[in-house]
């Protein structure tokens, strides 16, 4: 009888252990869940992280931010005689286009064992192009004036124009032809509802990863399991679960209580739970910080009388003391940005104006902008009207919520009012930024990619308006005619060093005229176990998945 | 009560019809398209993308004419396809209406079981310290907010005892769905429980000062009998009224408690479509939630006539 109790003590006991999981799976805990699963409609940081795992794309870049090839052999480059200038017809668009000729990995093999193919891109390059089949990001696509098909691996795409990017076919996300064409040419219009990658997403023959999509539970989990087709080097998982859990702090309870092993750093915690999760448990975890290319920063309406001014713009800037907040707030974790350029891009500018805490400084610049401190306590100037405006973010986003109030803190200490006004996400990037109707500064984030070009943030035709129907992303109404040129002309600007120099001049002019107060970029935290390594982000937008065959257990 | 019933259903029908595009407008109205959401996402699109995405998503027709369409469409069982989860909204709904039933379904009965009995006692032994003691768990329950309730459920019984998972929604087996259920069927529970409570033993105290209940305890009819048969029956008539309409809320899910434990229910479903602009999913949500909310008022009036056979249907 004795013995059957001490039985029972023990299972009771390894029942309240938990079930036990041996180290051939993974259990990744992620914030969000992707919306479709076809690589080139929507475009999601979920479904980035879940195509690590199971596609690779024809090139990225890599952790050193520099071009590489995933799917082809070879980077073609103009200096390997990879890529080819070539006149273009008269009437082009631009007097002169390129041959960029790829050759795809020989032993690249789509899940179900048909060999990866130039028809595969081909398909994809019709897919992309067409009108109506709703893949997000079309431009790449109708960029390409041809492909030349040389044999099944290889093939030569001719671009409509030369700029530095020529090579980079990061989100060119090839498809399947021998399983998509037909679902496409049936109804190009029903495509994106009827892809398979949507209708049978367990379908081997979509992936082409280390891994696959085994089984799906819409909204909540992914199984991914080896692929048996995968060229590369083995994966060390048979198995990685992506398990959605968007609540932060549901997902930081499932980690502890071992419902998943990890959370990505690509979709998980924000900067300062991860610091007060590291503060508690940080002998059972390994956290991993890594700045990334999101760029938080203030962008003031230039149509605002106060903000148009560039001595209150300085003032304010001067006025924030950014590296107390960031040890404050995030433990020193983010990086203090001087521009838009992040300091782990090859073409980051030191030497520029920059703006260390002063308000001395920030004093004498209102004082010399006619805004004088009155009896109030406040700032006016001769027409009595106060220096007064609003700075307005998503609401319920801790952060931005934090820094505003410190912002505001800090400012009122000099006698400058403002007002947090938040809203939705979707109000706020859906009205208030893109039709221009914050009235005084807006904190948000840009996302961009290794050297990505401001263009669509700062070139004075990509100012919303009514008349171009609120295209464009130059929110903050900035003009500046040497800024255009500059924008124009680095991106057809093929030799480095050139190019350097002109981005050396567009930092100092960021830095000097100040179309937005700079913070900081902001970091990832990844919350790994401590028998995980191998795992290294890459702090642009690729996703540490793309390299999950690096991923190794150590005991 | 046939005629009555005929009614009640053209009513329905009507009043849904109303609702579909007093919903589609409301949400056509609010700022931002399903393309500037993909906008904020990814700002290498270009103003000729956001053009031809417009046309694709026809959201570049007027509102007027994309209800109509959907209507049209409607009417004949296609309810669209869902933008945030690609699949037919009808199949996302299904999935997720069935989670919320199972969710939902077992909260309130076990709310109801916890405070059908809890709130007779309380009325039966009113102003005496079991009274006040059933009162205070009540108004714990009504005052707990639901996210602390539930981080604290996941601390206690997934992180430290490691008896129970945090959330999701388990393999798929009966026994792994049901282990995931126990955490927020209690949560919910226990905020429901609270109200009803109240309900029933206000209720049940104005019953039992009835001239028939004296009666009944004067002709020597035990105190169950005369609490379950007598009291508990008349005094179910205001309490039906709130039961119906807490259970048709109840199909909308409960966002908090979903978002908290992972458990993909109607709520939260809902509530991602209306912020990621998905027209489809959120209409067709709000529209079961709306007719279930008018179904369970109707079955409150026919259970009236049961309660009380003196109610008529004309």
């Amino acid at each position: 009888m004795r013995r059957y109790a001490r039985l029972f003590l023990i299972l009771f006991a390894m029942s309240l252990c938990g079930p036990a999981f041996a180290r051939d799976e993974l259990r990744i805990g992620v914030a969000q869940y992707p919306a479709t699963m076809h690589p080139n409609i929507e475009a999601m940081l979920a479904k980035s992280y879940l195509l690590g795992f199971t596609q690779r794309p024809i090139t990225t870049y890599d952790q050193a931010w520099e071009l590489v090839c995933m799917l082809c052999v070879e980077l073609p480059t103009i200096e390997n005689g990879g890529a080819v200038i070539e006149p273009l017809p008269e009437g082009s668009e631009f007097a002169e286009g390129v041959a960029i000729t790829f050759t795809l990995q020989p032993d690249a093999t789509w899940g179900d064992g048909t060999p990866i193919t130039t028809a595969d891109v081909i398909f994809t390059w019709e897919v992309g192009r067409h009108e109506e089949s709703g893949v997000v990001s079309g431009e790449g696509y109708r960029r390409i004036l041809a492909i030349d098909v040389i044999d099944d691996k290889t093939f030569t795409i001719h671009q409509d124009r030369v700029d530095f990017n020529y090579n980079a076919f990061n989100d060119f996300g090839l498809l399947p032809a021998h399983l998509e064409r037909a679902i496409f040419e049936e109804n190009p219009r029903e495509y994106r509802h009827r892809t398979l990658f949507d209708t049978d997403s367990t379908n081997p023959g979509l992936w082409f990863g280390p891994y696959r999509v085994a089984q799906i539970t819409p909204g909540a989990e992914i199984l991914l399991e080896r692929n048996p087709t995968w060229w590369g080097e083995q994966a060390a998982f048979e198995r990685i679960r992506l398990i959605a859990i968007e609540n932060t702090a549901a997902l930081e309870a499932n980690l502890l209580s071992g419902s998943i092993d990890m959370i990505s750093g690509e979709l998980g915690l924000a900067l300062d739970q991860a610091i007060a999760f590291e503060t508690r448990h940080g002998d059972r975890f390994h956290v991993l910080y890594k700045p990334v290319l999101f760029y938080e920063h203030l962008e003031p309406n230039f149509d605002s009388p106060i903000l148009s001014d560039l001595r209150v713009r300085r003032a304010l800037l001067y006025a924030i003391d950014r590296d107390r907040i960031n040890d404050q707030l995030f433990a020193g974790k983010q990086t203090v940005a001087l521009t838009n350029v992040n300091p782990l891009d090859w073409m980051y500018a030191e030497d520029v104006m920059a703006y260390p805490y002063d308000s001395a400084q920030a004093v004498a610049l209102l004082e010399e902008a006619g805004w004088h401190e009155g009896p109030d306590g406040w700032r006016a100037n001769d027409a009595g009207e106060r220096l007064s405006f609003s700075i307005m973010s998503t609401a319920g986003d801790r952060s931005r919520e934090l820094v505003e109030q410190v912002l505001q803190s800090q400012w009122r200490e000099l006698g400058i009012e403002v007002a947090i006004q938040n809203q939705p996400a979707r109000v706020f990037f859906g009205e208030t930024v893109q039709q221009r109707l914050f009235d005084g500064l807006a904190l948000f984030a840009w996302l961009s990619a290794p050297e990505s070009v401001p263009r669509t943030t700062m070139h004075s035709t990509m100012i919303p308006t009514e008349e171009n129907n609120w295209q464009g992303q130059n929110s903050s109404g900035y003009r500046n005619d040497e800024v255009d040129a500059l924008i124009d002309a680095m991106e057809v600007e093929l030799d480095r060093e050139k190019r350097r120099g002109m981005w050396q001049r567009l930092q100092e002019i960021y830095a000097e005229e100040l179309p937005a107060l700079p913070l900081w970029f902001r970091s990832q935290a990844f919350i790994l176990p401590l028998w995980l390594n191998g795992i290294e982000p890459t702090g642009n937008q690729y996703s540490t998945s793309l390299w999950v065959e690096n991923w190794r257990v150590t005991d | 009560m046939t005629g009555f019933l005929l009614r009640r259903l053209v009513e329905t029908a009507i009043l849904l019809a109303l609702m579909s595009f007093a919903i589609y407008g409301l949400i056509g109205l609010m700022p931002g398209d399903p393309i500037d959401l993909m906008m904020t996402a990814d700002p290498t699109l270009t103003s000729a993308d956001i053009a031809r995405l417009k046309t694709v998503y026809g959201l570049d027709q007027p509102l007027i004419d994309r209800y109509l369409a959907w209507a049209g469409s409607a009417l004949q069982g296609d309810f669209g396809y869902s933008r945030i989860y690609a699949q037919p909204a009808a199949a996302v709904i299904g999935d997720r209406l069935g989670n919320t039933i199972l969710l939902m379904g077992g909260a309130f009965a076990l709310a109801l079981a916890l405070a059908l009995p809890l709130g007779m006692l309380a009325a039966w032994r009113s102003g005496r310290p079991l009274d006040h003691a059933i009162n205070l768990v009540a108004f714990a329950g009504i005052s707990m907010p639901q996210f602390w309730l539930a981080i604290l459920a996941i601390i206690l019984f997934a992180v430290i005892l490691g008896w129970l998972p945090a959330g999701g929604m388990g393999d798929g087996s009966i026994g792994g769905s049901l282990n995931h259920l126990i955490l927020p069927v209690v949560t919910l529970a226990i905020a429901s429980t609270g109200g009803i409570l109240r309900y029933v033993r206000a209720s049940m105290r104005e019953a039992l000062r009835q001239d028939f209940i004296r009666t009944a305890r004067a002709k020597g009819v035990s105190t169950a009998r005369l609490l379950w048969f007598h009291a508990l029956r008349n005094a179910m008539i205001p309490v039906v009224t709130i039961l119906a309409l807490d259970f048709g809320a109840l199909f909308s899910g409960a966002l908090i408690t979903e978002t908290m434990f992972s458990w993909l229910g109607m709520g939260k479903t809902i509530y991602d479509a209306i912020m990621g602009n998905d027209y489809n999913l959120a209409l067709l949500g709000l529209m079961i939630a709306t007719a279930l909310v008018l179904a369970c008022n109707l079955l409150a009036d026919l259970a009236y006539a049961w309660l009380d056979p003196r109610v008529r249907y004309r």
